[in-house]
């Protein structure tokens, strides 16, 4: 078949079923899915991990076959000449499909090679890239040594070396810094526009959906809508309101918000709490504390998508908030963790640089920045796991360079990931944490039976924690870090991956920990997540660049420019002061 | 040059993706340090071991020699097991020092002449030489033995030459040993184990790079692009085809100008039916890539599957013939087999060519069998 460029429908799939048989593999099947992207457009494919997004990008590209239904990119067969299709689109896969070992020009140079760009072509297009992402002086360097968001581009680049005419981005934003995926964001539009490409870019991220011209959302493999971001807003219209009540903790209000009758969402936002009602149903000032000041807001798409899954999966709130029973927590105000000077360095290295900080009892305390910088190396070395080259680091008044067993058998620790037993039961799992803290007879058991209890989690109880839903894995893992009592929690990317609906409940058992006197340090890649920590540090390159509460964050960069900036506002800002302060020649790309 | 004039776009197109192909593998068999390890310090490091650490020679083994009863006969037969260069004799006066030092293992082996030794032998009857080995290790105890008889013979051939006599022994063995003259295990091992190197660089390594790029999410950027399957395996086999010829050469020098392993056949000959085993090498690689995506899997199976048997079944060491019937079998799906069958003709006996030609015959079988499989399991898709 042809491909005739006036083709309005750049794809188009219908009753799209994909099954995976092995046991092994808990990916996500697609059901009947149909849709169609338009030309010219920038589409995202919207969807919490295990939706399905990374199996629909890859039938598309030919790379699986569907068990049934129809797949046709520009006019040609996915399904039965895929080789033809690889020749029309660029596909970016996750992690960027980069060789590490080459640099920057022999990775455009294979690239180019492969997608058959002719010699005489390549100057004006490399230079053409490389300008565009920013990537010209870099040329010579090995591409495993850019940084993430530098790595990003250059697959994007690689991609793009022979234009193609539908771009397909799995998960292009994942890991980066807000800086890099604002950038990328503008490049995609840029190439829309000027190449006449069409782009379909899947994310995780449901801030993003609002920049794309058309959303697709996917959820357990089922299309729940495709539309524009605006048409979603509109139809949940006049459901979303703002609260605010001065003098109360912001988390506490939350909380109460969203146990009140008719809320489907409540999150915390900027100064107070933005909640999402059931259709027809207006916030009743009756069931809510004094003095509170409820205002309508203009919905947002997350408001919808979350609507939207409340309708399918019913509506679901933890009545009760887990009791950690914790050992009652040092009064509050007495300093939990205390950083000082803490350095660490690998051979020339300086992964974490002069860090300080103190967190006090009952806190919620946040480490934020894009990987690679320093987050992870301050985890480990607060838990012990890895000696600080300098400084000082206690935890609960111990001193982790003399007692670090004692400090970590005080700590309740869920990494990232999750590290669980996939093989182990959850019984099991919660069995093998408790006894590597020491628990054992009855208390043993009654911890267990609580854990089960208080994370519902007794339905799974028999069952492997490989075969858990991610949301499931994560209370698992929660309950696994609390089965000792700990007075302090460790939370490193603990809702990575996680579906919305389950980030949300998890945030509330966090916020009644820390109410319950529970210390808390975690680190997050979602900005809107750091809204819930009483305090935070915004870290980059080792070094911490802001110290505050949210509210101060934000109020560094307000102007009349931004007058009601968000935490990633802040968040871009503080490091692109951070980037010109370091390389005045630095080249930002504007967003 | 009408060929590279070829207008055909797609043909054109084709060989632009073999050349990115080429060039990236080589680029990355420069940079990465293990491969380099594996194709060249690899073989140096196993030519060191068995050309100078492992031999299966017994020299100089010590021996204890009891004579209870000193005698001029007696000194005469404990000094023939000192004229022998494979044994070093020790002298004891009572059984039971020696049976000490053998537990010890300062000796191997006893030698055992009795009080009435020389009494016996005087007098025509037969007097017995009672000898005990440690047959812990059987292929050394084995080897004793052989010298403990070659010994004592030598002595008693002496002893009649010296009486005057002839010894009454009606047939006499008059060994002669080919195509290893000297019996230095070396010349068998060395060439042997040019096989095993070859299935180091040809299966492992190309099974491992392989799952390096479905580890790094490398395969999948690949499989999207025009490039077809017959082009992913050409451009993985070519590179290491050309490592794994280099580390022949390299283990073929040092075969022959450091450890003085003769080379008596051709040396075209042995390099064409080694290409002949490494590409079959290459394509049990690929067929176990295809199959493990993961580089610690992908190294399990082809350690298990090509690089032990190679070692054990192919008759480098262990010889066939002496294998259970059943473990015989076996060896015949080994290609391995064959590959040391022809290494250990053209080095040390020449170019026979039934023996050449047979073994390669089933080589090709291999070649066809292997990359067939690789094609055929080679799709670009990822279910």
């Amino acid at each position: 078949m042809p491909v005739s460029s006036d083709i309005l429908n750049v794809l188009e799939l219908s009753g799209v079923t994909k099954r995976f048989t092995s046991s092994q593999q808990t990916a996500p099947a697609l059901h009947e899915v149909s849709l169609r992207v338009r030309k010219g457009t920038v589409t995202g494919l919207i969807g919490p991990d295990g939706a399905g997004k990374t199996t629909l990008m890859r039938l598309i590209a030919g790379l699986l076959v569907p068990d049934s239904g129809q797949i046709s990119v520009l006019g040609i067969d996915a399904v039965r000449e895929p080789l033809k299709v690889q020749q029309v689109i660029g596909y970016m896969p996750q992690r960027f499909g980069l060789y590490e070992d080459l640099t920057v020009q022999e990775n455009l140079n294979l690239y180019a090679d492969l997608q058959g760009l002719p010699d005489a072509e390549r100057p004006a297009r490399y230079a053409e890239l490389t300008k565009m992402t920013g990537l010209a002086p870099f040329t010579k360097r090995l591409a495993g040594k850019l940084s993430g968001g530098m790595k990003q581009k250059l697959g994007l680049a690689c991609v793009l070396v022979r234009p193609p005419q539908l771009l397909l981005l799995d998960e292009p934003t994942v890991g980066v810094d807000p800086v890099s995926r604002r950038e990328l964001w503008s490049i995609v539009y840029r190439l829309v526009k000027q190449e006449n490409m069409t782009a379909l870019l899947s994310t995780a991220y449901l801030d993003e959906a609002e920049r794309c011209n058309e959303v697709i959302l996917l959820h357990r493999g089922e299309l729940l809508g495709q539309n524009s971001p605006a048409e979603f807003s509109r139809q949940i219209e006049g459901r979303s309101f703002q609260a605010v009540l001065p003098g109360i903790n912001k988390r506490s209000l939350q909380s109460r918000l969203a146990c009140s009758p008719g809320v489907i969402d409540a999150t915390i936002q900027r100064t107070g709490v933005r909640i999402v009602m059931k259709n027809k149903m207006q916030p009743d000032a009756a069931n809510l504390p004094d003095g509170i000041r409820i205002e309508p807001v203009p919905p947002r798409f997350e408001d919808s998508f979350i609507s939207l899954l409340r309708d399918k999966d019913g509506y679901h709130t933890i009545r009760n908030v887990p009791s950690v029973q914790a050992a009652p927590a040092g009064s509050s105000g007495e300093d939990m963790i205390t950083v000082d000077q803490a350095t660490r360095r690998f051979g020339s290295f300086y992964a974490v640089k002069g860090v300080s900080f103190t967190v006090k009892a009952g806190e919620v305390f946040g480490l934020l920045g894009a990987n690679g910088a320093g987050k992870s190396t301050t985890f480990r070395m607060l838990c012990g796991l890895l000696p600080a080259t300098g400084g000082k680091l206690s935890v609960a008044g111990l001193d982790l360079r003399h007692a670090p067993a004692k400090a970590r058998a005080r700590i309740g620790y869920m990494a990232q990931k999750f590290s669980l037993y996939g093989d182990l039961s959850v019984q099991e799992n919660l069995r093998f944490f408790s006894s590597a803290y020491g628990l054992g007879g009855d208390e043993q058991r009654e911890r267990i039976e609580w854990a089960l209890q208080e994370f519902e989690l007794n339905e799974y109880a028999g069952s492997t924690s490989r075969e858990l839903p991610l949301g499931y894995k994560q209370r698992l893992a929660l309950a696994a870090a609390l089965m000792h009592r700990p007075k302090i929690l460790f939370l490193d990317e603990p809702t990575s991956g996680v579906d919305p609906l389950a980030r949300r409940e998890f945030w509330t058992r966090i916020a009644g920990l820390a109410e319950e006197g529970v210390t808390v340090l975690v680190t997050t890649h979602f900005m809107e997540e750091a809204e819930y920590c009483d305090r935070l540090v915004i870290m980059a390159e080792g070094s911490i660049l802001a110290e505050g509460t949210p509210d101060d964050m934000r109020a560094r960069v307000q102007s009349d420019r931004l007058s009601d900036p968000t935490m990633e506002d802040a968040f871009i800002h503080l490091i692109e002061e951070h980037e010109t302060a370091r390389r005045p020649d630095a080249v930002l790309a504007k967003s | 040059m009408r060929f590279l004039q070829n207008p055909d776009p797609e043909r054109r197109a084709g060989r632009m993706r073999m050349r990115g192909m080429l060039r990236k593998e080589a680029l990355q068999i420069i940079r990465d340090p293990s491969s380099i390890a594996i194709a060249f310090v690899l073989p140096i490091v196993l030519l060191f071991l068995f050309g100078y650490g492992i031999s299966l020679d017994a020299k100089h083994v010590p021996l204890a020699v009891v004579v209870e009863s000193p005698s001029a006969e007696t000194a005469g037969f404990a000094a023939s097991f000192e004229q022998s260069e494979y044994l070093s004799p020790q002298r004891f006066g009572t059984i039971q020092e020696a049976e000490q030092a053998l537990i010890h293992h300062t000796v191997n082996g006893i030698v055992w002449l009795r009080n009435d030794f020389e009494e016996k032998l005087l007098s025509g009857e037969s007097a017995p030489i009672g000898v005990i080995i440690n047959g812990v290790d059987a292929n050394t105890a084995r080897i004793i033995e052989g010298y403990v008889n070659g010994a004592w013979t030598s002595w008693l051939q002496q002893r009649a030459a010296a009486h005057a006599g002839t010894l009454n022994i009606p047939v006499r063995l008059q060994p002669r040993v080919w195509f290893n003259a000297e019996m230095r295990s070396r010349n068998f091992l060395i060439p042997g184990l040019i096989a095993v190197i070859m299935t180091l660089i040809g299966a492992l390594l190309t099974a491992m790079v392989v799952a390096r790029e479905w580890e790094r999410g490398t395969m999948e950027a690949l499989m999207v692009t025009p490039v077809t399957a017959k082009e992913l395996l050409l451009g993985k086999l070519l590179p290491y085809f050309i490592l794994g010829m280099g580390g022949l050469l390299l283990s073929i020098g040092m075969a022959m100008w450091l450890f003085d392993v003769p080379l008596r056949g051709s040396l075209l000959l042995l390099l064409l039916t080694s290409a002949l085993f490494l590409v079959a090498a290459l394509g049990m690689g690929l067929t176990i890539s295809t199959a493990a995506r993961d580089q610690f899997v992908a190294g399990q199976i082809a350690i298990v599957a090509t690089f032990l048997p190679a070692f054990m079944l192919s008759g480098f060491i262990f010889d066939i013939n002496s294998m259970p019937a059943a473990v015989q079998l076996v060896t015949r799906l080994i290609a391995a087999r064959y590959y040391v069958a022809i290494l250990q003709t053209v080095f040390l006996a020449g170019n026979v060519w039934k023996v050449i030609l047979l073994n390669s015959v089933v080589l090709v079988l291999f070649c066809v069998f292997f990359l067939g499989l690789a094609r055929r399991r080679m799709v670009k898709r990822l279910d």
